[in-house]
């Protein structure tokens, strides 16, 4: 029982909109809840007076796994919602929808949803805390945060050290989410992909650009590889997959023949045999399984320090 | 708030702790099923202190020992303007059929110990649960609980504080009351 802390947001709808100190206690935080999750009885009752949607505008497994998981071992009340078996289906607005939930006296919403900003919209209209699990190409900043938690387990502080992001840097919200935090913790980031699918203005967010996967693996301690979203390409934007895995997938000789031990990490799921084979996924470089356990009690830190900045009923 | 008037000095605060260590030793003899739990942070501090003593009067050294954290089962949750920082919980073992020591600096209100018991299940079913400490404010509690060893009993007023300082954390090991101005009251 010390130093009392506390977030600065309400709501975390991007790494963006946080600082370093909110990543920091989350951490720490998230660090208690991982000691609780593996425990014979992996609860405890912080949030049983706390009600949570779980709103997916957008398909998801483990994200809402891993949510619904946190919410449970905080004690919380959970309601589940995906658009696929809702009346969004029959033309309602997003804040109609949102604010039927919240009259059912709903304390925190979870939302992924496929447009960018949703989440920002939607803080605000409504008083509920709201938690971003993903919004079109923009952020998905508890992705983020588990991944740097993962990356500071596995190589300590992350200032100076170097993160490499291979793939679809375009497409992916988890990128974006990625270089915000890890630039927030003073690390250096390059990204690496095809030219077709890094976008146009990333300098500006002081991220350099390597097209040449060896030099990129060469140079960093960690490479995050991320997937390639057919499901966001509304066109072509490489050849095929097969020529993405030459140039752009990551094998075991690849990695055997760099001069150091790297990290490897998956923000899952994996397309085996395209971004990662088999044998350099399931390899001892890869923290792809820690980065699914650490994203429970991140999930945990993140959503009891947002509960409780709510005050008291 | 005054300046806190010493209630406890280093001396009499040390044979106090013999005194609890003996207490202790004088229950339980063998120290085989028995873990003795300090509650963070300062309950800790007490905990490895009687954890010492106890060790070095009896002669026995391995005794289980561990640390909770109560902070994720408190009922004050959100009703505190800004959440508490938790700390580390350290119980490697399961409670199952053991005999629990449970410690704490300062017997208040009993809702650090209510949540203290909460979480102590969670961690198996433990055979009894004793309670030890050093200062109890026996006019305050909010709850039916009571310590089963006592340090000093204080009878102060709601307002007043009450603060446990050790020698090596604060530089000297004493027991201090803090009582607000008349007019503060």
């Amino acid at each position: 029982m010390s130093t009392i802390q506390k977030l600065s947001t309400k709501h975390l709808l991007g790494i963006k909109y946080i600082t370093e100190e909110d990543i920091h206690l989350i951490f720490e935080t998230a660090k208690n809840f991982k000691e609780v999750i593996n425990r014979p009885i992996k609860k405890v009752p912080s949030l049983r007076d706390v009600t949570i949607a779980n709103l997916f505008f957008e398909n998801s497994t483990r994200t809402k796994l891993s949510f619904e998981l946190a919410e449970k071992r905080l004690s919380a009340d959970v309601v589940n919602f995906s658009s696929s078996s809702s009346s969004v289906k029959k033309g309602e607005s997003l804040l109609d929808t949102v604010n039927n939930i919240l009259s059912m006296k709903v304390d925190m919403v979870v939302m992924r949803h496929p447009a960018p900003g949703a989440h920002f919209f939607l803080s605000q209209h409504i008083d509920a805390n709201i938690i971003n699990a993903g919004d079109g190409t923009h952020e998905h900043p508890t992705q983020a945060l588990l991944d740097a938690f993962s990356m500071k387990e596995r190589i300590g502080k992350l200032a100076n050290k170097k993160i490499l992001i291979v793939g679809d840097i375009m497409h992916s919200r988890v990128a974006l989410s990625n270089i915000f935090c890890l630039q927030k913790l003073g690390a250096k980031v390059k990204v690496c992909g095809p030219p077709t699918l890094i976008p146009k203005n990333l300098a500006m967010l002081g991220v350099e650009v390597e097209y040449d996967l060896h030099k990129g693996l060469q140079w960093c301690d960690v490479a995050n590889v991320l997937r390639i979203q057919l499901e966001r390409q509304d066109i072509k934007y490489i050849p095929s997959l097969r020529e993405y895995a030459q140039f752009y997938g990551i094998d075991k000789k690849l990695l055997d023949n760099l001069d150091k031990e790297i990290v490897l990490m998956h923000p899952g799921p994996i397309n085996r045999g395209v971004e990662l084979s088999s044998d350099a996924a399931d390899s001892h470089h890869s923290i792809i399984l820690q980065q699914v356990e650490n994203g429970v009690a991140i999930r945990m830190a993140v959503l009891y320090l947002l509960a409780s900045s709510r005050g008291g009923n | 708030m005054s300046r806190g008037r010493t209630i406890l000095k280093s001396k009499p605060f040390n044979l106090t702790l013999e005194r609890l260590s003996h207490q202790i030793i004088e229950t339980y003899a063998d120290f085989s099923e028995v873990c003795i739990i300090g509650i963070q942070e300062r309950g800790v501090v007490l905990a490895e202190r009687l954890l010492a003593l106890i060790q070095n009067n009896s002669k026995q050294n391995n005794i289980t020992f561990g640390k909770l954290d109560i902070t994720f089962y408190r009922d004050d949750f959100r009703s505190r303007e800004t959440p508490l920082k938790a700390s580390q919980t350290d119980i490697n073992f399961s409670l199952d059929g053991k005999k629990v020591v449970l410690i704490d600096d300062v017997l208040y209100t009993g809702r650090s110990v209510h949540a203290a018991m909460s979480a102590l299940q969670d961690h198996g079913r433990a055979s009894t649960i004793e309670l030890v400490c050093l200062v109890d404010r026996r006019f305050n509690r909010h709850l039916p609980i009571k310590a089963d060893y006592v340090g000093i009993t204080v009878d102060s007023i709601d307002e007043a504080y009450v603060k446990v300082e050790w020698e090596h954390i604060d530089g000297a090991d004493k027991v201090l009351l803090f009582t607000p101005k008349r007019e503060q009251i």
